[in-house]
């Protein structure tokens, strides 16, 4: 298993958009993927998960993949958060 | 015989047409036993298929007709259908508990619902609302049910409903819908703005449209001031013909106007800008081409909750709002409390006059840690934007000097901690008592800028409350006294090269603009839904006539001759 930490620098915090951007980009891998608030877990292939966590700006999260593809994964997860101006690691 | 209602103005606008009532489909869901397990579960995967084909052609509408940006969140509706965690449960009590599929679709969003309308965020709490969107279509298909769809009306139409899903209102077209009044809802829901992006007229939160208004019924709706009309008399419907044309070319008038600066007919300019409570009014103040914040009220900021907000938290809402000014000047007032604005926390002993006692920058020098960290948040804020500082109410220079001292203080504090601080911050006074108008000639050599507030300047040099039903008649605005000191403001700062302002609502004013103008104010906020009205006026007026006539307006002696004196000019 691999992770990542990220601050969310996005002013609205991870709201629909990107987190739909981020859901749909991990959907195509076989691994398992998770992202933590707070000591709370979700599955990122979870739209409603991702969103029940309420992420404000400012936060820091934890992006976990685990399983063949966890490299391919992550790395994907990371371009996401960069493009969609969620995140500026 | 016209029935009149009323609601909140949504998006403004008048609309009159006949009425189409968009029903509800009435989608019962019953718990029941199934025997066989796959012939449910297929049913399931068929109404999520269709359901998301459904989804796609909107989003694909509402991409071409709206925008891409729109159109995002049916991104998120698709997410939805295809969430394992959601999915997941749904087919789980499918098989182990034989329960038919509406019933355990309905128990597995239940739960996201109740999560979404718990949080203490409005943005997360409009989120139930999508999914409820998306469980009714899916609900439809496996019930059987049409979805009344608003993409299938032909005709011109004022959609009544009792609130209007996100995809129905995408679907709206504007060649058709004229309009739409809800029973519920508010300004800021999710139909609201797109009822505004789309230029449809709405009035939202009418509480009993659907029990009041049948289909086919003549209806108007103004969405100017909420104003709802059932089936008008022939004369009123005329009358709201004559307002729909004058609102549509005023439209058009300002609409041109919205990137533009603001010059008068004579090539001066001078700058328009917005009164605003909280971060989330920037959208509204761009939206309407504000130049400036003129007024940010951080009051808002302490009040309804049980502490002081914090260091940190101020920070964040100070620089929100910094950042979305993008570099247009933002004057921030400090926090104006006391008098008849309590906060719960505080416990202020009661006065016999809260106007005349500890209140605003009075109280803040009384209470000076709870004003420091207010002026350290300014501070750390300050590198997002062009901030200016302005404490409210200030009486007597001792008092500036004091506030600015802190001011100073806390900025040194800062910088020996290596925090960041923007370096050009202006900082100023409101001017809203009688003393410090008239020595504003000391006051300009010290403040960066003044700005004017009439209700509590006027309140004031009257010697009337303003809230006193029985001394109403003495707000006079245009009372040559308030119009003199209003000069010797202005004048004052001009000498010494500074400028003025006016946040009161006196700046918006039809009347009270070319006055403004010919005694040389330099800055005018006002409400963000006037500044487009505001610009157009100005760019109509010449600032150097206006000022041929100041001297004329302050030698009258009433206020009522003040008024017949500008409305005759206008009318030249």
């Amino acid at each position: 298993m691999i992770e990542k930490q990220f601050t969310i620098t996005d002013e609205a915090g991870m709201h629909a958009r990107p987190a739909s951007a981020l859901v749909g980009a991990v959907s195509k891998f076989k691994s398992e993927v998770t992202i933590e608030h707070k000591g709370k877990k979700v599955n990122l292939k979870s739209i409603l998960g991702v969103m029940s966590l309420g992420i404000p700006s400012g936060s820091v999260v934890t992006i976990a993949a685990d399983g063949e593809d966890e490299n391919e994964a992550l790395d994907q997860a990371a371009d996401v958060m960069k493009s969609q101006g969620i995140s500026n690691e | 015989m016209t029935t009149t209602m009323s609601g909140i103005a949504a998006s403004s606008g008048i609309a009159i047409a006949k009425a189409f009532r968009l029903e509800n489909p009435v989608l019962n869901v019953d718990k029941r036993t199934i025997s066989d397990v796959d012939v449910e579960l297929s049913r399931l995967t068929h109404a999520l298929t269709t359901s998301t084909a459904d989804l796609k052609a909107i989003q694909k509408k509402t991409a071409e007709q709206i925008s891409e940006k729109e159109a995002a969140i049916f991104g998120a509706h698709l997410l939805v259908l295809s969430d394992p965690e959601l999915i997941g449960p749904i087919t789980e009590k499918i098989k182990t508990e034989n329960v038919n599929a509406e019933f355990a679709l309905q128990e597995a969003t239940d739960m996201f619902i109740a999560m979404f309308e718990a949080m203490d965020n409005d943005y997360m709490k409009e989120r139930a609302a999508d999914i409820r969107d998306v469980r009714k279509r899916v609900l439809a298909h496996l019930l059987g049910v049409t979805v009344q769809s608003p993409s299938m009306i032909s005709d011109k139409v004022i959609i009544i409903a009792e609130d209007l899903t996100p995809s129905d209102t995408v679907q709206l077209n504007a060649q058709f819908v004229k309009g739409f009044i809800t029973d519920i809802g508010g300004r800021t829901s999710h139909s609201a703005i797109l009822a505004r992006t789309l230029e449809i007229p709405a009035v939202v939160g009418a509480k009993t449209a659907m029990d009041d208004i049948q289909n086919g019924m003549m209806v108007i709706v103004d969405g100017l001031d909420g104003t709802i009309l059932v089936d008008p008399e022939e004369s009123v419907i005329e009358q709201y013909k004559q307002k729909q044309a004058a609102w549509d070319q005023q439209k058009a008038e300002w609409a041109v106007l919205k990137n533009e600066a603001t010059v008068t007919a004579d090539g001066q300019a001078v700058e328009l800008g917005a009164n605003i409570g909280t971060p989330k009014d920037i959208a509204g103040v761009l939206e309407n081409g504000g130049e400036a914040i003129g007024l940010y009220r951080t009051e808002f900021l302490y009040m309804g909750r049980d502490s002081f907000p914090t260091e940190d938290e101020q920070t964040e809402a100070y620089a929100a709002v910094l950042k979305g000014m993008k570099g247009k000047p933002t004057v921030v007032r400090t926090l104006d409390i006391g008098g008849d604005k309590e906060l719960s926390y505080l416990d202020l002993p009661k006065e016999l006059n809260p106007f005349l006692g500890l209140r605003a920058i009075r109280l803040c020098l009384e209470m000076p840690d709870m004003f420091r960290t207010q002026l350290r948040a300014l501070l750390r804020a300050s590198v997002h934007g062009n901030l200016k500082i302005m404490f409210p109410m200030i009486a007597t220079l001792d008092e500036f000097r004091e506030a600015k001292a802190l001011l100073l203080e806390e900025k040194a504090k800062l910088e020996s901690e290596g925090v960041a601080v923007n370096e050009s911050i202006e900082v100023g006074i409101m001017v809203e008592i009688p003393s410090t108008a008239v020595m504003a000639d000391t006051f300009a050599k010290e403040v960066d800028f003044f700005s004017i507030g009439t209700n509590d300047l006027i309140q004031y040099t009257m010697a009337a409350d303003r809230m006193n039903e029985s001394v109403s008649y003495l707000y006079q605005p245009f009372n040559p006294a308030i119009l003199r000191l209003v000069k010797m403001v202005i004048d004052a700062s001009h000498r010494e090269g500074k400028w003025t302002g006016m946040c009161g609502e006196m700046a918006g004013d039809e009347i009270a603009i070319p006055i403004l103008l010919g005694l040389g104010l330099d800055e005018f906020s006002m409400s963000a839904s006037s500044i487009l009205k505001a610009r157009s006026q100005i760019s109509k007026l010449s600032k150097a006539e206006m000022a041929e006539h100041t001297d004329r307006i302050l030698a009258l002696g009433t206020s009522q001759q003040v008024e017949d004196y500008v409305k005759k000019l206008s009318n030249q």
